[in-house]
């Protein structure tokens, strides 16, 4: 076996190892450094005989081994009395290639706990790339645009927060799950859009994240199935994802959903988010907020070209969710809809309403918005004006680019 | 009467400390703590774990709203505070939910520090 395919296996198998360890032998770091320990001893062996028919379990085994050794030589230097009781219990621990339930509920206990809410949000989605996708330090900094050392600081703090302020290693209990469970979906939504669209710098999307986001909500519909809000969420960021090939020329300019060759979307991609939605769709209880999104995402995705698209149903579920889980984003793209049925004028109104009453306030999307709007009612200055705002208000720069060619085209 | 007092100190200072120092404080805390003990005028007494594991709890429309980090309200000052056993963070923060003064204002949940048997003794004086 190569060195690439054991790292492989390393990448793959990380999270849920962890999460086994962590259960196993109680603490965050200990549990890090013991795997780190297992996989040192995997590269030194591995080449030369065979790998083990459950890699998992041989590094669980091993790292578990490595943390009782660690413990045994803490005991020797001062004697405690509770690390004794640990250990006890460490050795009585069943090892954990049984029951596979035990151990899809030690992967839900590490993502509960990395995204507990008595973490600030970036503190969750940090932990959780670390540990639950188990990207390395460097890599999660990059995704938050710190330094590596910022980024280490932060995680250090977290897991001494979860060590020290008693944050359970558990799946919450049933009456609070699925608040609990909306927290951990904001988390994988929050990765998954910074990978759509990213913040700020010179690329429109960053591939990775998105991919780190499918495998999380994948995941998590493997260990929670049936439950809509999940497999909306999964539905949802499939088929946005499906389009990416379309969204970008290969100069790494922005090609907008008018203008996309809808040969380059992921066909395959595409017929699982519609079998997702579908299914979510037809799990009973009330209109769930992704689930909706994912049927707007399904729409667009089923059209044969833009001026095609169901753009009434697309309005009207827009309305739905403006009343299930109303925010700034939703009434912009519902109002970008209304562009479509009802004329641009109609839908400028709509914006301006909302704008008057405060609820867009230092909204970034919103100039560029309404410039579109302006542009196609034929109102070239203020379009103008309002394309030079949405370049003013956007760090990303092929947004700027895109606002830089509309303002051109005026200019013609 | 009763009076509680309340311990401020920067913790940035606290981490530089050196080891020496620290016992020394801490020599000096355990002294302190058997006079008033001696003296009938101790009631209770922690020291807390750092601001960076504190949570802070509101409620809100009926809903537990939970914030990373220390109380930073400015506008609002402590007005009491309960001293819970409770089986974990999870448990704790259900607790400060159901504080009436958490619909108004704010809760902050903060662990208490616990001393390994050599810190207390060295607390206590007798080491």
């Amino acid at each position: 076996m190569t060195s690439a395919e054991i790292e492989k296996i390393f990448r793959d198998e990380t999270g849920r190892a962890l999460a086994t360890l962590i259960r196993l032998v109680g603490d965050f770091d200990l549990a890090e450094d013991a795997l780190q320990e297992a996989f040192a001893a995997a590269l030194e062996r591995w080449p030369s005989t065979e790998v083990p028919a459950n890699p998992r379990a041989w590094l669980v085994n091993v790292a578990r081994n490595k943390a009782i050794d660690r413990i045994r030589r803490q005991i020797s230097f001062r004697a405690k009395e509770a690390e004794l009781t640990h250990e006890a219990q460490l050795d009585a621990e069943i090892l954990p290639e049984e029951d596979s339930l035990v151990l899809d509920d030690d992967m839900l206990r590490l993502i509960f706990t990395c995204c507990h809410p008595s973490f600030a949000t970036e503190v969750q989605v940090a932990l959780t790339l670390r540990t639950v996708c188990g990207l390395s330090t460097a890599q999660v900094a990059r995704a938050f645009l710190v330094s590596e050392e910022a980024m280490g600081q932060r995680l250090v703090r977290a897991k001494q927060k979860i060590r020290l302020a008693g944050i359970p290693y558990q799946v919450p209990e049933r009456d609070a799950l699925s608040l609990r469970l909306r927290g951990v979906l904001a988390v994988i939504y929050l990765v998954f859009t910074e990978g759509y669209v990213a913040t700020s710098g010179e690329a429109l999307m960053r591939p990775d994240l998105a991919r780190e986001a499918i495998r999380l909500a994948r995941l998590l519909d493997t260990l929670m199935p049936g439950r809509r809000e999940v497999k909306g969420l999964l539905a949802l960021i499939l088929l946005h994802d499906a389009r990416r090939a379309g969204r970008e020329t290969k100069g790494g300019d922005i090609v907008l959903l008018e203008e996309q060759d809808r040969t380059l979307w992921d066909q395959a991609q595409i017929a699982e988010g519609l079998r997702l939605v579908e299914e979510a769709l037809q799990l009973p209880g009330r209109a769930e907020a992704y689930a909706v999104q994912a049927a707007i995402a399904a729409l667009h995705a089923r059209a044969p070209n833009f001026q095609d698209t169901d753009w009434k149903q697309i309005a009207g579920l827009y309305e739905v969710l403006l009343r299930i889980s109303p925010s700034p984003v939703i009434e912009l793209n519902h109002a970008a809809a209304v562009s479509m049925v009802d004329g641009p004028a109609r839908a400028l109104d709509l914006i301006d309403a909302l704008q008057a009453r405060g609820g867009l306030d230092g909204y970034e999307l919103l100039p560029a918005v309404r410039a579109d709007l302006l542009r196609r009612l034929g109102r070239h200055q203020a379009a103008r004006e309002a394309y030079l705002a949405a370049a003013a208000a956007t760090q990303l720069e092929p947004l700027r680019r895109l606002y830089a060619r509309r303002l051109a085209e005026l200019d013609r | 009467m009763q009076y509680l007092l309340m311990i401020y100190r920067s913790e940035a200072e606290l981490f530089k400390m050196n080891e020496a120092d620290r016992q020394k404080m801490s020599a000096e805390y355990g002294t302190f703590t058997q006079s008033i003990i001696q003296s009938g005028q101790f009631k209770a007494g922690d020291g807390l774990q750092p601001s960076t594991t504190a949570t802070t709890v509101r409620v809100r429309e009926g809903k537990v709203l939970t914030t990373d980090g220390p109380f930073a309200e400015t506008r609002e000052q402590l007005g009491g505070y309960y001293l819970v056993e409770a089986k974990d963070l999870d448990a704790a923060i259900a607790i400060a939910g159901r504080i009436p003064g958490a619909r108004e204002g704010s809760i902050e949940v903060r662990p208490i520090m616990i001393y390994s048997p050599e810190l207390v003794q060295a607390r206590s004086g007798r080491a």
